[in-house]
Parts: C-alpha cells; structure tokens; sequence
C-alpha cells in the first residue's frame, strides 16, 4: 500500500533534516539571532495550520495550473494527485515533531560536551557521532514514532493533495474514509482494525523510548 | 609554549568583553588570570582554545600566528568549569577518546591511558560513568582526558569552582605539583584570589576587560600598578582624608588623594607598646572580630575606621579600649598616579621630642 511508502520516506526525510535543523537552530553562531528567531516560529507553522490547509497549500503551489506544477509535469514528474505530492504533504505536517523533540535535548546537554571534544581534536563529524549522537538518541528514536504514528493517520492534507483516485493514490485513512462513505463498513472496520494495532503497538515503543529517553 | 598575545579584542554586540589585551608567557610558566567574575577571563581563555574569535588582535603561538587554526589544530588541552566529561562514556574511554581520534594504535592508547589514570589517581575507577564519580574525582578525570594528547598549552577554566572547600585546596597543591611535573604551560582562570597566588607562578589580573597587572604573586602584592589591583589583592580599608593620619600629611597636598590601607602596614598597641611612639595616634577600640587564627580590630582613628589584625598571643583589647595606632605605610592613588607612601616620621630621624 501507499502508505507505507510514504510512512517510509517521510520519516527518513524528516528525521535527517529535523535533527540537522535542529543542530543549526541550537548551536550555529553564523545565524543571526533573529534570523533564528523566524526560523523557529517557521517550525511551528505547521502545527499552526490545519492539516487540510496545508495540503490546499501545495495543491495550489505545484498543482497542474501552476508554473512549478506545469514545469515538472512537462518533465514527466507529476506532484499533486501523485506519490510525491502525497509524501510533501504528510512532510509538512510532520515536520515539527523531529524538530521539537531534539531541540530541547540539545538545549540542555549543551554546547561544553562538544567544544571539550573539539579540543581534543576530534572534527565535527566525528563529534557528531561519538558524542552528540549518544546524548540525543533516545530523542530521535522518540520523534521517529510520532513522525510514522502521525504520518500514518495523516487524512485531511494527503486527502486534498492525492484527490482520492481508487486504488492509484489512496491511503490507509482515505481508504477508510471512501469505505465508510460507500457504506463498506465491514472492509472499513477491517483496515481500521489493522491502523488501530499499530497505533498501540507505536503507542507501547513511544513509552519505552520516552523511558529510556529518561535515563541518561 | 611560548605564547604571544597583541591586542585582543572581543566584543558580543555592544558589550566589550575583553579590550585592548596584550601579554606574553614563557614556556613551562603556571599562570594565573584572576579577576573579578564577568571580567572577560574565560573570553580570553576561549580566544587561546580557539573556541571564540577575536573580534581584533593577534593570537601568536611559537611566534606563528594561530588565529585561523580551528581548536583542534591548535594542540591545546581544555578543563571546563563543569568538566564536561562525556556523559555516556567510562572513565577509560573519556581519558582515550582524544588518542582515538588521532587513530593511534590500541596498546599504545591503553598504556598511554592507564598511566594517566595512575597519575592522576583514578586507578580502578576505569570501568565507572561520569555520573558515579565524585566532584573531585571527575575533575581529574577531566584533567586526564585533556593531557591525554599532549597538549602543549593546558587551559583550565575555574577547575576548582565546583567543588567543595576542603578538597579544593588539596586538588590545588596536586594541581601544581602535576603539573610542574609534566612541564607543560599553563594558563588557570579564577576569581578566588587565594588560589592565584597560592598556585600560580605569575599572575594576570583582568578587570571589566583589561588586563590590570601582569607579575608574580609577590610583585602584585608589593607592588600594585593600580588601584583595582591594590584594592582586589589582599584586605584593605579605604581612607579618603589621608591628611587625618599621622605621618602621611604631606599627601593632603595632592589634591583628590585616595589612600589605601592593608591591615598589615597598621600596628596598634596599648600604650607605651609600639617603639616609636613619636609616630603613633590615638584610637579607640570599635569592634573585635575572632578570625580563628587571630582577631581582627577594627579601630577609629580621628573618624575614619581602619581594619587590621592582632596576634592571639598578645594581650587581647576590648571594644572602647584607648591604643596607639601606628599606620607604616600606604597605597596612594588620585586620577593620574599611583605610589606606595611610607611613614614620614618614622623615616625622619627621630624628632624633638624626647
């Protein structure tokens, strides 16, 4: 199904810019204050905005009457009422979360671990590893559960951008929602089922990352 | 290392943290910046690590300039205030972990370890977390990762800041004794006055970010250059009409004179106690202090309070007692000079009096 391709990509994305973003907004010095300032609020938009709006965003942005959107389909590459516009749209919903999730971790753990490791000659990506990585770890692994419990039951942006074609561009939600709307309520009941135990299963790692999480 | 320093500047925004900052230091040297807290101390120290940019000025180690090196091409150890020790490492790997990232080979590195680890003596706690160690211990654990490459400037920030009185004072006598052992320049940052000068070979005194006096511990004592350093060295009282003590009227000439009195140029004794009598004054007894090892008296000499200390072994005074009070000399300062002022009349041979 789409979903889990989109599940996928999403989180992959979101977690390697959410913790890079989330880097640069703690510790850069070359960005201005209140360029950092403007950044930060930009997160939270999507929090902000209404799923469906988002989605009307990118509708209205890359759809097939605009510039970008017309551009790209020329080029073989369609967006809205495709994968990639689906995927752009559960991206901008979800991608807060990594965001605010390694932030605070960041925040606290400060800046000393990682001068100390500079003067002892390591390079910023090595530091990276061996000595921001561990203390923010069970932070990443926290927002990457809520990125895919999210991105699982987003419905309202991916429902305006992927139009709802039957079997070319539904996912697991949508398709519940088209069920319901046929009265198929016994095939809607049966893939809400199978969303259900995944949030519960998502639901018990949230706990055990948030332990963990705890700990150090 | 020999290190040269020409006019540093560090500004954040409006606020000038470090101005105007010039010093040089000899290799093998221990020193000490010492100052006031917001002082710019550890902006210099941050400017030397490579951790801060100057906003102007020169930063020259072996002669060659280092401005541009990034910290870890600078061959510096740094021990931060609050160790920032890796948390999630052992004690072993946090010593080792400068020597990994040089690739060097595993037994070199463990040996390299284990006899920094007896050197510092934190033998058998290789296998502990940051967290299950004491302050004191985690500060040497600090000390070893930073010597574990071979620096060849080590930066201390406020090392003993963060722990408690006691132990502080051992960890400052091991302190110096390690590292005269291994002989590597040091710079430490302090505001406790006490440690400069009981550690330190020289010491640097920095004040709203200027670098007041540089010299040895004794020099700085004897010697201030201005009235910040005289004022922040030692105990002293302020006397604003210096022409009300006796033997310094001469100094009343000089118009807006500030003197300043450390409580060892001051003797006071019952009468008849002090040699020269001919240069005592009157004072009276305001108020006793038992400082453990002695009293301190604070004594009204013409409406002006000056503090010093008297023996336990001498007779003890009580609160309103009549004494003689001998000033031997004083720090005299106004906008343009700064001196050092003896007694007139004890200089003098002794006058008609008899």
């Amino acid at each position: 199904m789409m979903t889990v391709i989109i599940v996928i990509i999403v989180t992959a994305i979101n977690t390697v810019f959410g913790v890079m973003l989330a880097l640069y907004l703690v510790r850069a010095d070359w960005i201005g204050q209140k360029l950092k300032r403007l950044l930060n609020s930009l997160v939270d938009l999507p929090f902000a905005v209404s799923p469906v709006i988002g989605g009307l965003m990118i509708v209205l942005l890359l759809g097939p009457n605009t510039v970008i959107g017309a551009l790209l389909e020329g080029a073989g590459f369609k967006v809205v009422y495709a994968l990639p516009g689906m995927t752009l749209a559960t991206l901008f919903v979800t991608f807060p979360i990594m965001v605010r999730e390694v932030m605070p971790v960041l925040q606290e753990i400060g800046a000393q671990q990682e001068e100390a490791a500079s003067t002892l000659g390591a390079y910023p990506w090595y530091t990276f590893w061996r000595v921001t990585w561990p203390s923010i770890r069970w932070g990443v692994i926290y927002g990457v559960v809520l990125t895919v419990a999210r991105s699982l039951g987003e419905f309202g942006a991916v429902l305006v951008v992927s139009g709802n074609i039957i079997n070319k561009t539904q996912t697991a939600t949508t398709l519940v929602y088209q069920d319901v709307e046929n009265f198929n309520v016994a095939a809607a009941n049966g893939v809400a089922l199978v969303l259900a135990a995944f949030s519960a299963l998502l639901l018990l790692m949230m706990e055990w990352a948030k332990k963990r999480k705890e700990v150090h | 290392m020999h290190i040269e320093v020409r006019g540093l500047n560090k500004s954040f925004g409006d606020f000038h943290a470090v101005s105007d900052v010039s010093f040089e230091i000899e290799k093998g040297k221990l020193i000490g910046l010492l100052g006031p807290s917001g002082g710019g101390k550890t902006s210099v120290l941050r400017m030397l690590a490579g951790l801060e940019t100057p906003t102007s000025g020169d930063i020259l180690f072996h002669g060659k300039r280092v401005n541009d090196l990034p910290p870890q091409e600078r061959g510096i150890g740094f021990v931060f205030q609050n160790y920032a020790l890796f948390k999630h490492m052992t004690v072993y790997d946090n010593v080792a972990f400068g020597l990994k990232v040089k690739k060097q080979p595993k037994d070199r590195i463990r040996e390299r370890v284990m006899s920094l680890l007896e050197l510092t003596g934190l033998k058998g706690f290789e296998h502990r977390y940051p967290h299950q160690l004491s302050g004191g211990q985690r500060q040497r654990v600090a000390f070893a990762r930073a010597l574990a490459p071979e620096p060849q400037l080590l930066l201390l920030d406020e090392p003993f800041a963060a722990i408690d009185a006691k132990i502080r004072t051992e960890l400052r006598t091991w302190l110096k004794e390690l590292i005269d052992r291994v002989g590597i320049t040091s710079i430490f940052v302090t505001h406790d006055q006490d440690e400069a000068i009981e550690v330190a070979d020289e010491i640097m005194i920095m004040n709203k970010g200027r670098l007041e006096q540089k010299g040895t511990p004794w020099d700085i004592y004897k010697n201030p250059e201005t009235p910040f350093v005289a004022s922040f060295i030692g105990e002293s009282t302020i006397v604003h009409d210096i022409g009300r003590i006796k033997g310094f009227e001469e100094a009343a000439v000089w118009e807006g004179t500030t003197a300043l009195i450390r409580p060892e140029y001051i003797e006071i004794g019952k009468a008849g106690e002090i040699r020269l009598q001919s240069a005592t004054m009157e004072g009276r007894i305001r108020q006793l202090h038992f400082r453990g090892s002695e009293w301190l008296v604070e004594v009204d000499v013409n409406g002006t309070t000056l503090k010093t200390y008297r023996s336990l072994e001498k007779e003890a005074f009580h609160p309103g007692e009549e004494v003689s009070v001998l000033v031997h000399r004083a720090y005299l300062f106004n906008e343009r000079d700064s001196w050092m002022m003896e007694n007139r009349l004890k200089e003098d041979p002794m006058p008609i009096h008899i």
